[in-house]
């Protein structure tokens, strides 16, 4: 990292915007996953002209760039895996401008995903996609991995509510893409730009769709004796034809650990809970509450509770979100996996992950969005312990892998980032990660942005910049 | 021998000659805005496909694949066309499990046959666009042109999950999954709608599927002058009542589709009175949720002073969504010279419409508007001939349209113009910022420039 390139951050943003120091850089080692990668610097631009001159100087100095928002994600997709600098967007956090009329909203990439909905909750309109970390992470980073979260069953994920983007590219250029309105003629940009990992371009100005809050809402408790009966009761939904606005599943075991933790009114002695919720009008929430308490007993609930006011359905939402802070206090360090099949395999799936839990000797806890497939298994390790980390990671890819087998993906909603990279061409031929690759240089030709992160490096995809980081994981699929 | 035969020769090597036409009658059924073929291609598999493609890349021809042909005029005439990719021999349903609602269908298959066979399941998939009886699966994805369900169900961006294609090396690719939630790789899939075949050749798409509603419902109010339709629509719009269609109608708008209507029905149970601007709402749901609907329609157009205020019956309503569906198509040719607009703007305002209706009564042309739901507005430009006075009017009036949907921070397209006018006037109005972004995808997609070149935003 060249001296004088210290010098011109400092001179361009402050120096109370640049950090350099070790003490301040290993805080920014680190994301939501189980990877560590240091930067060698930390900057916090204020506007999008910041961003473009610290990239022009980056690309001057020939050194790797990566964006972050909160550093809540769950891939490594916030990580410096090739050094240089990172861009964290925490001080772009202003609302631009909120147009109610239209139902739009021009965020900077750092606001917080919840501080949109507040912003505009008087006018009854609210942002849908509500990640678990909906409280911290950003907005700018929801687009990088185009998250999701309970309620993108029926709503969709981010992607489904970005109708345009400002971008700063690798040489410092400044492009708009999309339209506020959305739908303007051409390829869709913005389709692509979403969930492409920081891979292509930094994100500096999202217009989000904004959506109206439901007539009735009613949030349903089914508590189930047998995790088997939880898991066809959502298949059963699926197969119905109901879309609940959310249909969240939690395991017996992580539930004792919430209650433990928040005191959300869970039960302790049951197998598995199903929260589903739905919304709309008074008339169809009505019969789809029947409809979806009529699928629970089939399948053997021992109990369905609605809850009965907004205290209580928030504090079952509570538990929900907060379910991994729960699992964080009964070991040192947990991995939250993430992969997705389809919903008529959601039984058979459960049932695998139990037995790989077993083969490695840890218990897996299960807490997941069960109305689309997308499954989030918990693995509680000691990272101190070499082998348990191994065997974590050996069970996590195991994990995956079945998922594939089923007809599934890799990630629903936390991104491949550097933790599934290596597991790309269990879903990818050399043909798709050739146009991949053609799509990723017309942007980022050098790979200057987020080195290292979606492709495989064992394929021959990765770039000379990336360089080997302790505890990284082996590049074996 | 020509080079047009030995070029068929060569293709003969490739599928036989079973999969080749080169009739010249048959070649100019493939025509786009007068340009011919040389000749036209079947391919049975994806494999095929990709023989063609890559045969295309090493002999330097371009190719322009198409399903039934409906919407081929959509964008600008082609710089070149050597080859018609027709898709309609891939028309398999790869995979269907209604339990997890997801399906996986060759590009070439027909909407309707589609619908037959998910409907067996009580599904469907909510593609309502027009053409619909002939439309193949991947023209109605590539053509991009809207659905009327888009209000309710999002576009196809919102429900395709995946797909298969062949890019511009040659090479069988794909992109998504099978899954309802899924963000492995780039989404290379959402590029291929609205591309006009510009970037690869749809082989199959995946799509997520819906559960066909237990009922419908449609209503229709009338209003005497636009700030009446104004305020039911802002009514509507806060009152979050779940709409599946949402269409405003100008007065000669209602006069085009009364006219259409008299064609295909001898009865249309409403008064067709064509003074007067229409609001058609579209619901469906449970049969509780229905009569809640068409209750509250009426409550707020009786509150927006509307007459008639009218919940139509089944048969009608059915025919006046149909009818709407296929707008696009009988648009083109309400007279004998047409030009259709898309333009995205804000909401129904009635400044925006008043000044658009106002480009037509300047160019002295008739001029009708159908406000479709999610900020889409149709604007038909209508000339009685095709003399060089009205190409000028339509050349002008173009401008002007493009230049308001600019002030709106919206965008304009022209869908349907004459071809006389297509050659003064870029269908897809001026140049855009994001073109030099839309190039790169398509210089990374298609290298050698082979599909459809010229007909895409920017001469793409």
């Amino acid at each position: 990292m060249p001296a004088s390139l210290l010098r011109e951050l400092n001179s361009l943003l402050g120096t109370s915007n640049v950090l350099h120091n070790i003490e301040d850089l290993v805080l920014y080692e680190y994301d939501g996953s189980v990877e560590k990668a240091r930067p060698d610097l930390v900057v916090f631009p204020h506007t999008t002209e910041d961003v473009s001159r610290i990239v022009k100087l980056a690309a001057k100095c020939d050194v790797p760039i990566v964006g972050r928002g909160s550093g809540t994600g769950l891939s490594g997709g916030a990580l410096a895996r090739g050094g240089g600098i990172m861009i964290v967007f925490a001080r772009m956090n202003r609302i631009l401008e909120i147009d109610l009329e239209n139902a739009r909203a021009v965020v900077q990439p750092g606001v917080v995903n919840l501080d949109i909905t507040r912003a505009v909750e008087h006018a009854g309109l609210y942002f849908a996609p509500d990640p678990s970390s909906q409280k911290s992470c950003t907005i700018g980073g929801n687009v990088a991995e185009n998250a999701g979260g309970p309620h993108t069953l029926a709503y969709g994920v981010t992607v489904n509510h970005v109708t345009a983007l400002e971008l700063v590219l690798p040489d410092g250029e400044i492009v708009r893409l999309g339209s506020k309105h959305g739908d303007a003629p051409g390829y869709d940009l913005c389709g692509l730009f979403v969930g492409s990992e920081g891979t292509l371009a930094l994100v500096t100005e999202i217009t989000v769709k904004l959506s109206r809050k439901a007539e009735a809402v009613k949030t349903l408790l089914a508590i189930f004796d047998a995790v088997d009966d939880a898991s066809r009761t959502v298949a059963e939904i699926t197969a119905r034809g109901i879309t609940p606005a959310a249909c969240e599943m939690v395991d017996g075991w992580t539930l004792c650990a919430i209650e433990d933790y928040i005191q959300a009114g869970f039960p302790r002695d049951s197998a598995a809970i199903l929260l589903i919720e739905v919304e709309g009008l008074r008339e169809a929430v009505e019969a789809q509450a029947t409809a979806v308490e009529d699928v629970c007993r089939t399948h053997h609930a021992r109990e369905v509770r609605i809850a009965k006011d907004d205290r209580e359905r928030d504090l079952l939402w509570k538990g929900r979100k907060n379910a991994f802070g729960a699992l964080g206090r009964l070991a040192p360090s947990n991995y939250v996996l993430d992969g997705v099949i389809p919903r008529s395999k959601l039984p058979q799936a459960l049932q695998q992950i139990s037995q790989i839990g077993k083969k490695y000797g840890f218990s897996i806890g299960n807490i997941f969005h069960a109305g689309d497939g997308n499954l989030h298994p918990i693995v509680l390790y000691d990272p101190r312990d070499p082998q348990q980390f191994e065997n974590a990671i050996a069970a996590s890819r195991e994990i995956i892998r079945y998922c594939v087998e089923l007809g599934g993906a890799l990630t629903g909603e936390h991104g491949v980032g550097m933790e599934k990279n290596e597991l790309m061409p269990l879903l990818f031929s050399d043909a798709d990660f050739d146009l991949m690759r053609r799509v990723h240089d017309a942007f980022n030709p050098d790979s200057s942005l987020n080195p290292g992160k979606i492709f495989p490096l064992s394929k021959g995809c990765g770039e000379i910049r990336v360089r080997k980081q302790a505890g990284a994981l082996p590049a074996q699929v | 021998m020509t080079a047009a035969a030995n070029l068929a020769t060569r293709l003969e090597g490739i599928l036989g000659a079973h999969r080749l036409i080169t009739a010249e009658a048959e070649l100019r059924e493939y025509a786009i805005d007068g340009v011919v073929p040389c000749a036209i291609v079947r391919p049975a598999s994806a494999q095929e496909v990709a023989e063609v493609v890559r045969f295309a890349i090493t002999e330097k021809h371009t190719i322009i694949a198409s399903g039934s042909r409906s919407k081929l005029e959509l964008g600008m005439p082609p710089t070149r066309y050597d080859l018609a990719l027709d898709m309609t021999a891939l028309h398999d349903i790869a995979h269907f499990d209604p339990g997890d609602l997801t399906l996986s269908v060759d590009a070439g298959m027909p909407l309707c046959q589609l619908a037959t066979v998910l409907g067996e399941k009580g599904q469907f998939l909510p593609l309502a666009v027009p053409c619909y009886e002939t439309s193949t699966v991947a023209g109605a994805l590539a053509s991009g042109i809207d659905s009327t369900l888009r209000r309710i169900y999002g576009t196809a961006r919102d429900f395709l999950i995946g797909a298969e294609f062949v890019d511009g090396k040659g090479a069988l690719c794909k992109s998504g999954g099978r899954v309802v939630k899924n963000v492995t790789g780039y989404d290379l899939h959402k590029l291929l709608i609205g591309s006009l075949g510009t970037l690869a050749v749809i082989t199959r798409l995946n799509f997520r599927t819906f559960t066909l509603p237990q009922a419908h419902g449609g209503h229709l109010a009338c209003f005497s002058n636009l700030e009446g339709v104004s305020a039911y629509r802002d009514a509507i719009e806060k009152s979050g009542l779940p709409l599946a269609n949402l269409e405003t109608l100008s007065p000669e708008m209602v006069a085009l589709t009364a006219a259409v209507l008299r064609e295909t029905q001898e009865e249309f149970t409403t008064d067709l009175d064509a003074g007067k601007w229409w609001v058609y709402a579209s619901y469906e749901g449970s049969e509780a949720v229905v009569p809640r609907i068409a209750r509250d329609l009426q409550k707020l157009a009786h509150e927006a002073a509307a007459a008639p205020n009218a919940i139509l019956d089944a048969a009608s309503d059915a025919h006046l969504g149909g009818v709407l569906r296929e707008a696009f198509d009988w648009l083109r040719w309400a007279s004998p010279s047409a030009a259709l607009f898309r333009i995205v703007s804000p909401q129904c305002q009635p400044a925006n419409l008043a000044d658009l209706l106002g480009v037509a009564h300047e160019s002295s042309l008739r001029g009708a508007l159908l406000v479709r739901a999610a900020a889409i507005t149709y604007f038909v430009l209508l000339a009685e001939n095709e003399d060089e006075s009205a190409l000028r009017a339509m050349e002008n009036a173009a401008m002007r349209v493009f230049s308001l949907a600019a002030a709106g921070q919206g965008h304009a397209a022209l869908l349907h113009a004459p071809n006389k006018l297509k050659s003064r006037v870029n269908v897809w109005g001026p140049k855009r910022a994001d073109l030099g972004m839309m190039q790169r995808v398509k210089h990374s997609f298609d290298p050698q420039y082979i599909f459809a070149p010229g007909r895409f935003v920017g001469g793409i």
